[in-house]
């Protein structure tokens, strides 16, 4: 079986997968990352949405192999130890999540959306979304708890460049 | 005696707290079914027919038993002492005989009745395995002709089950004909609207899964599975289908990653895992991929309905009369059959005073998943058919729609209301509903926006919906005499720890409901300890002592009321164990502001000094006080609770695309009082993207083959974030008269208010092109042909 070694949320892995190895299976079977969620099979609802080398990446459309040498960050490698991170806050702060499962996926995909997009507005969180699914809240709230995240990461940058 | 009102505390009822739960969601430290793994555990996948109807002449399962990996694969001839799944509601036909009920078997036996019908079971070693060996099976079909028109199944001759020749569940009504028709005799005025409810895919993000495991040593089963009810299941599941006692199966229902109902329901896969697990001695692990979900889990609505409405020459209603028919697919689910009757033609008289209702309903067998309860179940049918009618009625006879609602509104001197169909509405007040959403919308300014659209080459449009709904189902005597197999009280255990902390034991489930939240903001509040010494524990038969589970937005009505209940016990033991370390009349006691006072002195006991005196007895008169400070309540309800609303949905479609765009969507709910407002505002949106959903995007769709070509995220049209707005939300209040916390019940309103508040919309602003009625989904294309068959 082929070899991958990868650094998941900075910790080095090398494990054996099979060549059909999702990178989303590798994560929750194998590393027992079991924030990352599956909840389709055509890639079309998002909560499986990862980091790859600082990008968001849906991890059940990517084999496990082709994460060789990448810097993978899953949901439980976001927040600074028991601090949320400001997006993790945010979602809370905004009711932005009921039953939680989508949660995981937004909440990495609208952190890579604040580098694009370091102030959204509303049609720019809207867009960005189009692949993620959420069934509980409608959106409402994502769309305000990731605006409101956005605003707390530039505040977080200034304050750390000050 | 008055009280003076409570300031709202940080934490007590009436605040926006902030929710318990994402404490762990937000960090991914949720823990769903598929995220649990057992030692030493297996991989079921099922092998599903591909055929909607086929008599299945053989199974050759040699290549697949010889495939790497394989444990075990089991047909219907292995499962041959198990029972049927169940249905849970008997309704008895027009003619006193009772509904057709064919065996469910939780594998398919001889015949498969729909695409994704269960035929085999294959165990392996990891999900791979079991695949690879799955493709290995050879079943020998014989396919049959589908049934697939629910209007056309009872003459089709082909029978889907032998017990039911003509397709037909049952053939029910509500209502005395001759008296309705005698009404409409005497109209000014009749509308009639023939109308479809479209099909729904519940869509829980989570798709279900389930483990099996067994103590070989003990006889004890154990099932993790995504259940709104975990008690349900193992009461259908052990008295119906494996025939093992309930000490015997503990049943799991961890984090659930949404219901919308979907997860209410007893499913074979939960059956199969259970059972396999004990023939292995190895846990059994099921997990449903979405292509699998679309064609096994329970879907939602589709009835096809005509609707008659009869007006006065002033425009009261005098009539309503219904024909619904209302598809039950292949086999009855756990609570098919009281979708179409009980929670649907009793919800007829919506808002109105409409005397006289007439209500017909056959539930027929068709080639396709079954059909349960979804999202409102039953009252999104009810108030879209209803909303619809009274809405063409004001248009066939030039009158305002929202002042014909108006005129025939329920006023609020008239409650406690009877309506012609069953149901006593306790309490309501539909005109400040109304006044709220229709000031918020600023209907009065529409033509403006309109004519302003229309120098954009835009069709604006605005719809009103004002919907009545049934929550909190219902008293356990009524619905056993309307033929419920259950009782509908929620239990509840509210134990005080030594220290003062509380684990409260709810028989609810909350799937994204936040109960963790607001049902200690209750406690915190009706107690006076803190909200953070407040421990909610649900979703295991292991540590509850009973439950019904969550849905029908019965949560806080019926389990919060059973929370309240065993609280009201709390103090009253407080009190004897007070007065005993005060040395006073337990008569004299009071508990108020977190402590146990002798009335009229200084004299008083901390809660936490009576939670610790409890645990540490020592000198307790033991005949008259026992120690300890636990108490379970069941609470069954007088009455279901009325929640009610208005809703007003403005649009605008583009002519040359049919694109329609929500341009304003507000809502005002009356949901009684209102414990955590953030939770119920959520509830809301939740609830306006499905019923936006509805009437905009989704369907499931079959062709005639019974191929339901909808059946993945590519071509089911999942409402996106760019497909929806922003809500405006409100409530007003009149507190249910009935339940301990004057609580309603929100979870399901959005999703009943906003389909017809959105076609009322597009219709309205199709005006100009004579269209009267668009069936849901009101796609781009159905509006395009529509405004390009009229024009």
């Amino acid at each position: 079986m082929p070899q991958v070694t990868l650094t998941v949320n900075e910790k080095p892995i090398a494990a054996e997968v099979e060549g059909r190895t999702l990178l989303v299976q590798l994560l929750r079977d194998t590393l027992g990352l079991t924030g990352t969620h599956v909840g389709c099979d055509t890639s079309q609802c998002g909560a499986c949405t990862v980091h790859v080398n600082g990008r968001s990446v849906k991890s059940c459309c990517m084999l496990a192999v082709q994460a060789e040498g990448a810097r993978v960050t899953t949901i439980e490698g976001v927040s600074d130890g028991q601090t949320l991170h400001p997006m993790q806050a945010a979602f809370r702060e905004c009711h932005g999540l009921q039953c939680g499962f989508c949660t995981p996926g937004m909440i990495m995909s609208a952190i890579d959306m604040v580098k694009h997009h370091p102030d959204p507005d509303e049609q720019t969180v809207r867009k960005w979304l189009d692949g993620n699914l959420c069934r509980c809240t409608g959106y409402h709230n994502i769309v305000k708890a990731i605006r409101a995240g956005a605003a707390a990461m530039k505040a977080k940058t200034r304050e750390n460049v000050a | 005696m008055t009280h003076q009102p409570r300031p709202i505390s940080e934490t007590g009822i009436g605040a926006s707290v902030r929710r318990t739960e994402d404490a762990r969601f937000v960090r991914g430290k949720g823990r769903y079914t598929d995220d649990i793994n057992l030692a030493g555990q297996t991989y079921v996948v099922f092998l599903r027919s591909p055929h909607a109807h086929a008599t299945i002449k053989s199974i050759d399962l040699a290549n697949a038993r010889r495939a790497p990996g394989v444990v075990a694969i089991y047909t219907s001839v292995d499962l041959a002492k198990l029972g049927g799944l169940p249905c849970g509601w008997l309704i008895t036909n027009r003619d006193g005989s009772p509904m057709r009920e064919p065996k469910h078997p939780v594998l398919a036996e001889g015949k498969v009745r729909h695409v994704g019908d269960p035929v085999a079971a294959i165990i392996a070693d990891t999900i791979a395995h079991a695949r690879d060996a799955a493709e290995l099976i050879d079943v020998d079909y014989d396919p049959l002709p589908a049934v697939m028109d629910m209007t056309s199944a009872a003459a089709s001759g082909v029978a889907l089950h032998e017990a039911a020749p003509d397709n037909t569940c049952y053939d029910w009504d509500i209502g005395d004909k001759a008296v309705v028709d005698a009404a409409f005799a005497k109209a000014a005025h009749l509308t009639t609207l023939k109308l479809s409810n479209n099909r729904l895919a519940p869509n829980a993000i989570e798709p279900r899964a389930a483990i099996g495991d067994y103590n070989s040593a003990t006889g004890e089963h154990t099932l993790y599975t995504t259940s709104q009810n975990p008690h349900v299941i193992r009461l259908l599941m052990g008295a119906f289908v494996l025939q093992v006692p309930e000490h015997k199966i503990r049943v799991v229902a961890p984090d659930v990653g949404g219901g919308f109902g979907s997860k209410i329901y007893h499913y074979a896969e939960e059956a199969l895992v259970t059972w396999a697990a004990a023939q292995l001695g190895r846990p059994v692990k099921w997990t449903s991929d979405r292509s699998e979900a679309f064609i096994s889990d329970a879907q939602g609505r589709d009835h096809k309905t005509t609707v008659e409405l009869a007006l006065d020459k002033d425009g009261k209603f005098l009539g309503l009369r219904v024909e619904t028919f209302a598809n039950m697919g292949a086999y009855l689910s756990t609570f098919a059959s009281v979708i179409p009757t009980y929670l649907h033609a009793t919800l007829l008289a919506g808002q109105y005073t409409t005397p006289v209702i007439y209500c017909r309903i056959k539930a027929m067998f068709t080639s396709t998943v079954p059909v349960d309860a979804y999202r409102g179940a039953g009252r999104p049918e009810a108030t879209y058919l209803l909303e619809r009618v009274v809405d063409l009625a004001a248009r066939e006879t030039g009158r305002d729609p929202a002042a014909l609602r108006r005129q025939n509104f329920i006023q609020p001197h008239q409650f406690p209301y009877q309506t012609p169909v069953a149901l006593t509405y306790d309490t309501g007040n539909y005109q400040a509903t109304m006044d709220a959403a229709l000031a918020a919308a600023d209907y009065v300014g529409f033509p403006a926006r309109k004519a302003e659209a229309k120098t954009r080459g835009k069709l604006r449009g605005i719809g009103i919906a004002a919907y009545i709904e049934a929550c909190g189902i219902a008293p356990s005597n009524i619905a056993g005499a309307l033929g419920a197999r259950a009782g509908l009280y929620e239990a509840a255990t509210v134990r005080v720890n030594p220290t003062g902390s509380i684990s409260v034991f709810t028989g609810s489930h909350s799937h994204g409901q936040g109960h963790e939240t607001t049902f200690a903001q209750v406690v915190s509040e009706k107690l006076g300890v803190p909200f953070e010494s407040v421990d909610i524990v649900h979703g295991d038969t292991a540590r509850i002592p009973f439950g019904m589970g969550t849905y029908g937005s019965r949560s806080l009505a019926v389990g919060g009321s059973a929370i309240v209940k065993a609280i009201d016990k709390i103090v009253a033991k407080g009190k004897k164990i007070a007065a005993h370390m005060l040395e006073a009349a337990e008569a004299d006691m009071v508990f108020e502001d977190g402590a146990f006072k002798v009335t009229g002195t200084d004299r008083q006991k901390t809660f936490g000094e009576v939670a610790f005196q409890a645990y540490v007895p020592h000198n307790f008169p033991l005949e008259t006080l026992e120690p300890g400070l636990e108490e379970n309540a069941f609470y069954d309800p007088k009455n279901f609770t009325f929640p009610a609303g208005t809703y007003v949905c403005e649009v605008e479609i583009d002519p040359d695309t049919g694109v329609v765009e929500i341009k304003a969507f507000n809502a005002c709910d009356d949901f009684g009082n209102i414990i955590n407002p953030m939770i119920v505002e959520g509830q809301v949106h939740g609830g306006l993207a499905q019923g936006i959903g509805q009437a905009l995007l989704e369907h499931c769709i079959y062709d005639d083959n019974g191929q339901l070509v909808t059946g993945s995220y590519m071509d089911y049209a999942m409402p996106r974030a760019s497909d929806l707005p922003s809500f405006a939300v409100s409530t007003t209040s009149t507190p249910c008269t009935h339940n301990p916390l004057g609580v309603k019940g929100c979870g399901e309103a959005g999703a009943i208010g906003s389909p017809p508040a959105v076609i009322n919309a597009v219709v309205n602003a199709l005006s100009d092109y004579g269209v009267s009625h668009i069936d849901m989904p009101a796609t781009p294309q159905a509006i395009w042909r529509v405004i390009h068959s009229k024009a």
